[in-house]
């Protein structure tokens, strides 16, 4: 095909900063710019959901503000507070000053400080904001942030409305301790995020540590896609085996089946519970590794 | 944008008919969609880079999906719809949620062959130790209410009596609530210095602070999870429990209710429709494995796979309702029940069995789950159920 499609250039340019998307993500990513909604991601985790902010503000060359989720977040850890310090001082060295006057005065930009949220809609060019596990906060901050999504304006009662400068990229994760309310789950694109297929994760394998052999990378994706299909309690994302083939490459082995020793001691970089380690014996680890072409 | 929105008006009648008809099939399907997304469809179809099905898939599923169950639906239904794959299961497909089998009357005379069930069985079970309590029933003097609390739920036969123990377990799952509140609000003192308002107000005495003002930490409410055994061996008592179940549903702005026999079925969407009949109609599962073996091992192992992370938080409370016979091997139930016993702050047993007389916990089930129980508490009349009460009050 002679044009190339706009959600196979964002493809290569997520490539470019190493991360590998798949089709279906590299359309909502199209769309999100396009429709300038939001897009919710959704997954277990260590799936990437946050690695995908990261990449899109690499690609876009933008800045990334971060805004962590976590039950009792409120607007003034969210969206902005008043510098009360400097406040403090202000209001003492204006002292016997009509209070209207230093009302006015320390109610100004210059005490503001911005958080996360406000930052991401008074930036010039749009950033990449990142909400991150948006189902640990409150609901009464899920219908706030509903409200901000949707006109990209806040208003401080001390200051007046702000509006936003440039629309940022919204990107929303989850992990489902909270079901999300519909309202917002419908403002925004959905992507479910599964664990990468065997292909994908060596291609991110080789992306992120290009010195490893390409024949190993792909049988560690392999074995690591074997292991998640055993029943643990916390299956081991992308990061850890980027971890384990950082390890199995300083180790340089060369073929998994020829050191199940090694393999099996060097599991811990997978497995995180106690539990998941005594259901992941030698014989199960060698049984995978025979699986594993 | 502007160059997506603008070409919407190219896109042909025909297409924008189909595209109609696609929402509507997803609609059927308990997809969530409004005429914001119906724009921003319209859109992408019209763009060069949505030409084929295969293209405009992908942005679809991004656009219409909005929960996970959506997301792996989502293929089978657009497959069906555009590509003219198994035209007829589109329509309706086999694991759309919240959606109750074609046919209320056949559900609604399910539920009549409950009834039914409930006079046989009371004609089996009745081995003299209930003759006390039926006579309660005729006592003259108190009030219908208080004897009708005190009935065991099995020996309710007549139609009003059940009607109006239907009412009274509703009442009570609301009056739950009403003092479990109350007792919250007074609890609420854990306090924290509000900067900005004590600022704004210090500002008239030169920025000392003399008027404080001061934050609340918000209480989380109470969360109960109720997970009721439909299985035969509880048949005479589910009925009751269902609607006492609605009225928490109802009444509670955080709670879940499951129902189990062989498999586990999430319950709430169905019961929050506000009229109880309607509610109960809506529920496939009275018509089908309701009355058949008990697999509570397995229910439960399918809660905390897919249901506990997003059901539980610290502040919750499992409210199990089974007699305790489980075909499922005990140590199944018991390594789910630590499991359960992990995530919530306690987890309350009733069992209606215990009201019998002579009861001793006998069903290995039971005995395996036992050490994980916080409350483990009779059930079989509405007096027994409003005991539970102060105990739900002091978590």
């Amino acid at each position: 095909m002679a044009i190339t499609l706009p959600q196979d250039r964002i493809a290569t340019e997520m490539a470019a900063v190493g991360y590998i998307p798949d089709r279906e993500l590299a359309t909502a990513l199209w769309l999100m710019d396009n429709l300038k909604r939001p897009l919710l991601l959704e997954g277990e985790a260590g799936v990437g959901k946050t690695e995908v902010a990261r990449a899109l503000a690499l690609a876009h060359n933008t800045k990334l503000i971060r805004l962590q989720c976590y039950e009792g977040l409120d607007q003034s850890s969210a969206l902005y507070e008043w510098n009360y310090q400097r406040q403090l001082l202000a209001i003492k060295a204006r002292e016997g000053v009509d209070a209207d006057v230093v009302e006015e005065q320390i109610f100004s930009e210059k005490y503001l400080l911005e958080r996360p949220l406000l930052a991401a809609i008074r930036q010039s060019v749009s950033p990449v904001l990142l909400i991150d596990e948006v189902d640990r906060a409150d609901e009464e901050f899920e219908a706030f942030l509903l409200e901000l999504l949707s006109d990209f304006q806040v208003s401080i009662p001390e200051l007046g409305t702000i509006t936003a400068r440039s629309i940022p990229m919204v990107i929303l994760t989850s992990n489902g301790t909270r079901e999300l309310s519909d309202a917002l789950r419908r403002r925004c694109l959905y992507h479910y995020v599964d664990f990468p297929d065997v292909d994908r994760e060596a291609r991110i394998i080789l992306s992120r540590l290009p010195h490893i052999d390409a024949a190993l990378a792909l049988q560690i994706a392999g074995m690591v896609s074997l292991i998640r299909k055993e029943e643990l309690r916390k299956a081991p994302g992308v990061a850890e085996t980027l971890d384990w083939a950082a390890t199995l490459a300083g180790l340089e082995i060369r073929l998994l089946r020829d050191e199940p020793e090694a393999v099996f001691e060097t599991l811990m970089c997978l497995i995180k519970t106690a539990e998941d380690k005594a259901r992941m014996t030698r014989q199960v680890s060698d049984r995978l590794l025979g699986k594993v072409a | 944008m502007n160059a997506l929105r603008k070409s919407e008006i190219d896109l042909g009648e025909m297409m924008r008919a189909k595209l109609s008809g696609f929402v509507s099939t997803l609609r059927d399907n308990g997809f969530v969609i409004g005429l914001a997304e119906m724009r921003d469809a319209l859109g992408v179809m019209s763009s060069a880079s949505a030409a084929r099905p295969s293209r405009f898939r992908p942005a679809l599923r991004a656009l219409f999906c909005s929960r996970h169950s959506d997301w792996q639906k989502f293929d089978e239904i657009f497959d069906a719809f555009w590509i003219g794959r198994g035209m007829k299961s589109a329509t309706r497909m086999s694991g759309a949620p919240h959606k109750a089998p074609d046919g209320l009357e056949a559900v609604a005379s399910g539920n009549r062959g409950l009834g039914d069930n409930q006079n046989a069985d009371h004609v089996q079970r009745g081995e003299g130790s209930e003759e006390a309590e039926v006579g309660q029933s005729k006592r003259e003097g108190a009030s219908r209410a208080e004897v009708l609390a005190r009935t065991d739920f099995r020996h309710l036969t007549d139609p009003d009596d059940l009607a109006a123990a239907h009412d009274l377990a509703a009442r009570l799952a609301r009056s739950m609530r009403a003092r479990l509140t109350r007792r919250m609000r007074a609890r609420r003192n854990g306090q924290r210095l509000d900067l900005r308002r004590t600022i704004h107000k210090s500002i008239g005495h030169g920025g000392t602070p003399i008027e404080l003002v001061h934050r609340r930490r918000k209480d989380k409410p109470l969360r109960l999870v109720v997970l009721l055994d439909a299985s035969g061996s509880m048949s005479l008592y589910s009925a009751v429990f269902l609607r006492f179940i609605h009225g928490v549903l109802d009444a509670f702005r955080e709670a879940e209710a499951f129902i189990f026999h062989t498999r586990l079925i999430h319950v709430s969407p169905a019961l929050r429709e506000r009229d109880p009949q309607r509610a109960v109609e809506r529920m496939s599962l009275t018509a089908d494995g309701v009355g058949g073996g008990t697999r509570i091992g397995e229910s439960l192992g399918t809660f905390n796979r897919w249901h506990a992370k997003r059901c539980l938080h610290s502040r919750s409370c499992i409210m199990i309702v089974s007699d305790g016979y489980d075909t499922d091997p005990a140590e199944q139930l018991g390594g789910e029940m630590r499991a359960l016993r992990r995530r919530c702050k306690r987890i309350a047993w009733l069992n209606p069995m215990i009201g019998w007389q002579d009861y001793a916990v006998e069903a290995a089930g039971m005995k395996a789950a036992l050490p994980y129980v916080d409350l483990f508490a009779p059930a079989h009349n509405l007096e027994s159920l409003e005991a539970i009460e102060p105990y739900l009050a002091r978590i």
